[in-house]
């Protein structure tokens, strides 16, 4: 039984660190579609940053020079995606699949150009890493029964971003239902025309809702390359940006939702891992591959309005027409 | 151009503007390349060589091109009802999941050309199968489709490796591989079909499959433009709610279409499962599903406009992989930057060139007619 608690425990721990990408993304989305605007194009940002703070912890050592790297390098891919969809008024969806499918070959064709190791980044050494922190009192509490195994295991030894990732979560909240910014963001989200008609400029809205997507992504792609990894490695997202995606949607565009989504997601990827080749009385072994196909699965079932309604944001995909 | 005053003719929309973004899109591209330290104009030249040089070459060329032409095709179809389909990459893979347990159950037993139309057939179906859950999905529901179809995506992804490693994997064989299929289900390639004439070729992975595609192009401009169906799905694309004044159900056109498109990207699986590998295995799509929307975007969804795009992808990923061998400094995917800037030029960016190209010609052509002072 205590092997058991204690493994769930590992699984629990593993899945802070999986979830925390598909936080950051979450939020990301969450900011940029509550203003209107679909964001497809949350993997090709996070990958993109994740090379960029790579490439730049491996040239500096500084990890703090990578986190401003890939935060800078999303922000501008965020801003060519709102310079498409917002100024010019082109396809939402459409210019997403092309900021993802330009990243993915681009990271491949700059990794190898400048470091030539077959599109992987050097490795970086820990200190141009962001490392577990331990703690205040996680070592002291750590014989406490329960509580102590739960702080020192649990909730002690992540690095910075982890935290930094749950702590976007309130924050979110706060800026999306607490603040005027906020306010209008969703109005802008569901009636541009009204916000115009308030005297608001729709543009600068929906551009400093996609810029908040940049940023955000920025972390995610740079915990991905140089705190979970020590590395840039080619297509190292690998789909997790849709899976946030899909979290986002699974938590109905609402931040605290969104993020249980991402840990629930983040779970089944942790004991998809540990479940491989375990027998369930009468179904037989699980096939790790339905559990990892299980998030795209539950989404869809969602969004089909067979276990309660996903609703979009209004005005979500259409581009503003100012009437003249 | 006999067009009224103040009035833009037809050609600068059709193909003009459209010229541009492939132009800017090439533009950048050649930035990105001497950025790394190619040079440009030689990276062209080694292209066109390494993709119509020779004859090996232009049948690699051909051979993706076909791909891409049922991508493109599907992607293009789903347009014109005013649908995005992302989901050509997974219906590809479906769709060769079909060709390859067709020809898996019958190979041992029946003659090719009773292997040959069942293969088509299933692999049209599987690929319409897996389409027609997000167009259901989308028209009965009222799920996106472009979220579903991307779901469908991993799902189909994850439902292939699962198939591959633990149910069609040949026994005793350590890579997730069928068996290879019999000489019934192998589809002739162009140097086989070239020999029996006489005509002595290099072998290539060109094979038959290159004809049903120009066949399926045929068949999809006379159904778009020259069907009731097809005037039916234009109308949905165009304004829905109109479309439904005119007596028309748009569920039902967005299941069609939908089927429609996936069971031409299901033809993916023709060509590199019957084609070319012969025996199911993973990954075979390699991406040419969203090289279809590229394709599609580029050729404006028409077939004529939709094989040059598909030339011009398939000359990029054969000339790409010679350049990659030629030069150290380029990988293969630079073709997937192309494609993501062509994407993002002629789609995305699809209106950006509009409004300063139409006044410069509106500028340009009252100046031509100000001589005779019959300026208004």
């Amino acid at each position: 039984m205590g092997e058991f608690l204690f493994s769930l425990l590992l699984s629990f721990d593993a899945t802070l660190r999986v979830a925390t990408p598909l936080v950051f993304c979450a939020m990301a989305g969450l900011f940029s579609e509550r203003s209107g605007v679909v964001d497809i194009s949350l993997e090709g940002k996070m990958l993109a940053a994740a090379f960029a703070a790579a490439s730049t912890a491996a040239v500096t050592g500084s990890a703090w020079l990578g986190l401003g790297a890939g935060i800078a390098v999303s922000v501008v891919l965020a801003l060519l995606h709102g310079f498409a969809c917002i100024t010019h008024r082109g396809d939402q969806v459409v210019s997403g699949v092309a900021i993802n499918i330009l990243v993915s070959g681009l990271t491949v064709v700059l990794g190898i150009a400048w470091f030539a190791r077959g599109g992987q980044t050097p490795s970086v050494g820990r200190d141009a890493r962001f490392t577990p922190v331990t703690l205040p009192g996680a070592e002291a509490m750590a014989d406490v029964p329960v509580v102590g195994a739960l702080y020192s295991e649990l909730i002690s030894g992540h690095n910075l971003l982890v935290y930094l990732a749950f702590a976007t979560v309130p924050l979110t909240w706060w800026v999306i239902y607490r603040t005027r910014f906020g306010l209008r963001l969703r109005a802008v989200g569901e009636n541009p025309g009204a916000v115009d008609t308030a005297g608001i400029s729709v543009s600068f809205l929906r551009y400093r809702a996609v810029l908040c997507a940049g940023v955000l992504c920025g972390f995610a792609g740079t915990y991905l390359s140089i705190a979970q990894n020590a590395a840039f490695v080619r297509e190292m997202t690998a789909g997790q940006g849709y899976i946030a995606l899909a979290a986002l949607i699974f938590g109905k565009w609402r931040p605290v939702p969104a993020m249980l989504a991402c840990l629930m997601f983040g779970f089944l990827d942790a004991v998809a891992i540990r479940l491989q080749g375990v027998v369930v009385p009468v179904i037989g072994p699980i096939p790790v591959q339905l559990i990892q196909a299980l998030p795209y699965v539950l989404t869809v079932v969602l969004l089909a309005g067979f276990i309660g309604k996903a609703v979009a944001p209004k005005a979500i995909g259409v581009p503003y027409v100012k009437e003249r | 151009m006999s067009a009224a005053p103040g009035e833009i003719p037809r050609w600068v929309d059709i193909a003009f503007i459209p010229l541009v973004n492939i132009a800017l899109a090439f533009l950048v591209s050649g930035v990105i390349l001497w950025a790394i330290g190619v040079d440009p104009i030689q990276a062209v030249e080694i292209i066109l060589y390494g993709a119509f040089g020779y004859d090996v070459a232009l049948g690699y060329t051909l051979y993706y091109t076909t791909n891409f032409v049922f991508t493109g095709l599907a992607v293009a179809v789903a347009f014109h009802a005013g649908l995005f389909n992302i989901g050509g990459e997974g219906q590809a893979y479906i769709g060769g999941l079909g060709v390859g347990l067709g020809i898996l159950l019958v190979d041992r037993y029946l003659p090719f050309y009773l292997v040959l139309p069942l293969a088509v057939l299933l692999g049209a179906v599987f690929g319409a199968a897996w389409a027609a859950i997000p167009a259901y999905l989308q028209a009965y529901r009222g799920s996106h489709i472009v979220i579903t179809t991307i779901m469908f995506n991993f799902i189909a992804a994850a439902l292939m490796v699962y198939l591959m490693v633990n149910v069609l994997i040949q026994p005793g064989s350590m890579s997730p591989e069928s068996r290879e299929f019999a000489q019934a289900g192998h589809l002739p390639f162009m140097h086989e079909m070239l020999g029996w004439f006489g005509l002595q070729v290099t072998p290539s992975p060109l094979n038959l499959s290159v004809i049903w595609a120009a066949v399926c192009c045929v068949l999809v401009w006379g159904f778009i433009w020259h069907t009731r169906w097809g005037y039916e799905i234009r109308t949905v694309g165009a304004n829905e709610t109109a479309a439904v004044y005119a007596g028309i159900d748009p569920r039902k056109v967005i299941m069609l279409a939908m089927c429609l498109s996936g069971a031409l990207a299901g033809f993916v699986g023709i060509n590199e499962v019957m084609g070319v590998h012969h025996r199911l295995l993973l990954n075979f799509t390699a991406g040419y599903g969203f090289t279809g929307i590229a394709v599609a975007l580029m050729g404006r969804n028409h077939p004529v406009g939709i094989v040059l795009a598909s030339l011009l992808f398939g000359m990029l990923y054969q000339g790409g992989a010679e350049l990659a061998f030629e030069e150290p400094k380029v990988t293969r995917e630079m073709v997937v930057t192309i494609q993501g800037l062509v994407i993002l030029f002629s789609g995305a960016l699809a209106f950006m060139m509009k409004g300063p190209i139409e006044r410069a010609y509106l500028r340009l052509a009252r100046r031509r007619s100000s001589p005779t002072g019959q300026e208004a």
